[in-house]
């Protein structure tokens, strides 16, 4: 590991051979894109080890304001750890983390919660509360902003809670299934009203964690498109992992690529064919 | 492979699996250990006292008690339905007192939802302190705390169902799916708020079934509560045992049976109805 000019650290060792991948294709290079000013999330030296283990591995990402952002790579690579440790649902070993003008790394509880209020996380399973209605999961997304007692359930919010929820819902196609349970729903509607609670929230930042993995091939591409559109449609960050390399290169303006815990690769998705980053990860996983 | 190396192998996997002893040989504290197990149950046989020729003793007196029994007497029956009445109304109440304080330190008995691990500990030894001391043990406290009558039956039954529902109450929390309050944790709601729409709706048909059981529970302990002063027809029990009233005490039995049997009943459809 080397310190960078900034005082950042920069990875080297395994990364060297991405650098030149990164110019030879697209003249991007480390982990860093876009100048510091329109940057909502900046991530410096990040390590996150269990025990011996280490799954992040100094990794440092920079994504600009409105951009969306695929990060992909094989199983146990840290992907989900990477977007996990932006809002310390995991705790980072070592590094730090800048999102929205703050340094998550050093926030104390509150500042925390209220931090995490501004960033909208969608989960691969969709994480909905299954005895209770698609209305009332989508209302508990005001607790972002509202932690009273009325957002506890549908039955008891305020009716412009009650409209918003409503709006958010028809945002995702499922106003007709507001009265319907959760667990009543299929994996494709649930992913989808996920995403009605998490723009209940009135996120700055949406991250998504394998949101197309549970469902199936189409229901994973219109939760995909539906992620993508609605953060371009209201000019939201959004950070999403995927397996499927297909919808990385379709549903983002950037791809990186994870391999043992660091970038090994960071281009446009214009740039990026699925067959070609399919590819590479294949390489990477017969080396490793 | 050659046919005849296959029936070899076959040949000599039999002849392995011949080998395979019928019952696994315990080690030498496990075979003590279970030579002391029956050896203390022999010795207990003795030590309570029940013998053949006191069965033979007993098995005659008990029929000539049951003959006794029958016809029931009915004229006490208004009587009996009234202490019956007060009977529930003491297991009723003492379960909502129960259930009511159970809940809060099921919350914060339960792993994974409880705000500190010193506040965890804390209502863990106290759920585990009410559930095991018996309620018969807490009447009796309560018959000299307040006095004889139901209100001392409401509070034993009350701390024995802070014991029994906050256990259940907190293991069907720790059950839920950590997916809903990871969701909304990350999205910033608070503790209460977690607890309130994710924890409580998944967990609410465990909460019911509890509660159900609790006065079921309840209503049958009642009974025996009234026999140490604790208020409802134990105390009637007593009274007509006492007397020798066995007309009369049976009426009371078939009026406790009739009363378990019908809240059994009525628990039962609900909690199917939730299943």
């Amino acid at each position: 590991m080397k310190r960078g000019d900034d005082g950042t650290h920069v990875a080297d060792g395994n990364t060297g051979g991405a650098a030149r991948l990164m110019d030879g294709r697209t003249g991007l290079s480390g982990g860093v894109a876009g100048p510091v000013g329109t940057s909502q999330i900046e991530v410096r030296g990040l390590v996150k080890r269990y025990g011996d283990t280490t799954i992040l591995d100094g990794l440092n990402l920079t994504i600009e304001r409105g951009s969306a952002v695929a990060i992909i790579g094989a199983n146990g690579t840290g992907k989900s750890t990477l977007l996990r440790t932006l809002i310390r649902l995991v705790e980072p070993t070592s590094g730090s983390v800048r999102m929205l003008g703050e340094d998550v790394t050093a926030l104390s509880g509150r500042d925390l919660v209220r931090l995490r209020a501004q960033v909208g996380m969608v989960f691969q399973k969709h994480n909905l509360v299954p005895r209770v209605s698609a209305l009332s999961n989508v209302v508990h997304g005001v607790q972002a902003r509202d932690r009273g007692v009325r957002t506890w359930s549908q039955v008891f919010a305020r009716q412009p809670v009650r409209d918003e929820a409503m709006a958010c819902l028809d945002a995702v196609g499922l106003a007709d299934k507001a009265r319907q349970r959760a667990d009543s729903l299929s994996g494709g509607q649930s992913q989808r009203v996920a995403v009605a609670r998490m723009l209940m929230q009135r996120p700055e930042i949406v991250l998504a964690d394998e949101p197309d993995a549970s469902l199936d091939p189409r229901s994973g591409a219109e939760v995909m498109r539906l992620l993508f559109d609605l953060a371009k449609s209201k000019g939201l960050t959004l950070a999403f992992v995927s397996h499927r390399v297909e919808h990385a290169v379709a549903f983002a303006d950037r791809v990186v690529g994870l391999a043992d815990g660091r970038i090994v690769l960071d281009q446009p998705a214009s740039a990026c064919d699925a067959a070609g980053l399919r590819a590479f990860f294949s390489e990477k996983e017969q080396a490793a | 492979m050659s046919e005849a190396s296959g029936q070899a192998s076959q040949g000599g996997g039999q002849h392995r699996a011949a080998k395979v002893p019928r019952f696994e040989q315990p080690s030498a504290l496990t075979f003590i250990l279970w030579v002391l197990v029956v050896a203390f149950v022999v010795v207990s046989f003795g030590s309570v006292g029940l013998s053949l020729e006191r069965m033979e003793r007993g098995i005659p007196a008990m029929g000539s008690i049951i003959a006794r029994m029958f016809p029931p007497d009915l004229e006490r029956l208004p009587q009996v339905l009234y202490s019956l009445l007060v009977t529930f109304q003491m297991a009723l109440v003492g379960t909502v007192l129960g259930l009511l304080f159970s809940f809060p330190l099921a919350i914060l008995a339960a792993d994974g939802i409880s705000p500190h691990p010193l506040a965890r500990a804390a209502a863990r030894g106290l759920i585990a302190f009410f559930r095991t001391v018996p309620d018969l043990v807490w009447a009796l406290l309560f018959v000299i705390a307040v006095g004889l009558g139901p209100a001392a039956g409401v509070l034993a039954i009350m701390v024995d169902k802070i014991g029994f529902a906050g256990r259940f109450f907190a293991e069907a929390m720790e059950e839920t799916d950590k997916g809903p309050r990871e969701a909304l944790a990350a999205l910033g709601a608070s503790r209460t708020g977690i607890i309130f729409s994710a924890v409580v709706p998944e967990a609410l048909p465990s909460f019911i079934a509890t509660s159900l059981f609790s006065l079921e529970k309840a209503v049958r302990g009642s009974v025996i509560l009234g026999l140490v002063g604790a208020g409802g027809i134990g105390v009637e029990l007593k009274v007509a045992f006492d007397l020798f009233d066995y007309d009369g005490a049976c009426t009371i039995i078939i009026s406790i049976f009739l009363l378990v049997l019908v809240v059994e009943q009525i628990s039962n459809r609900v909690r199917r109805s939730l299943m």
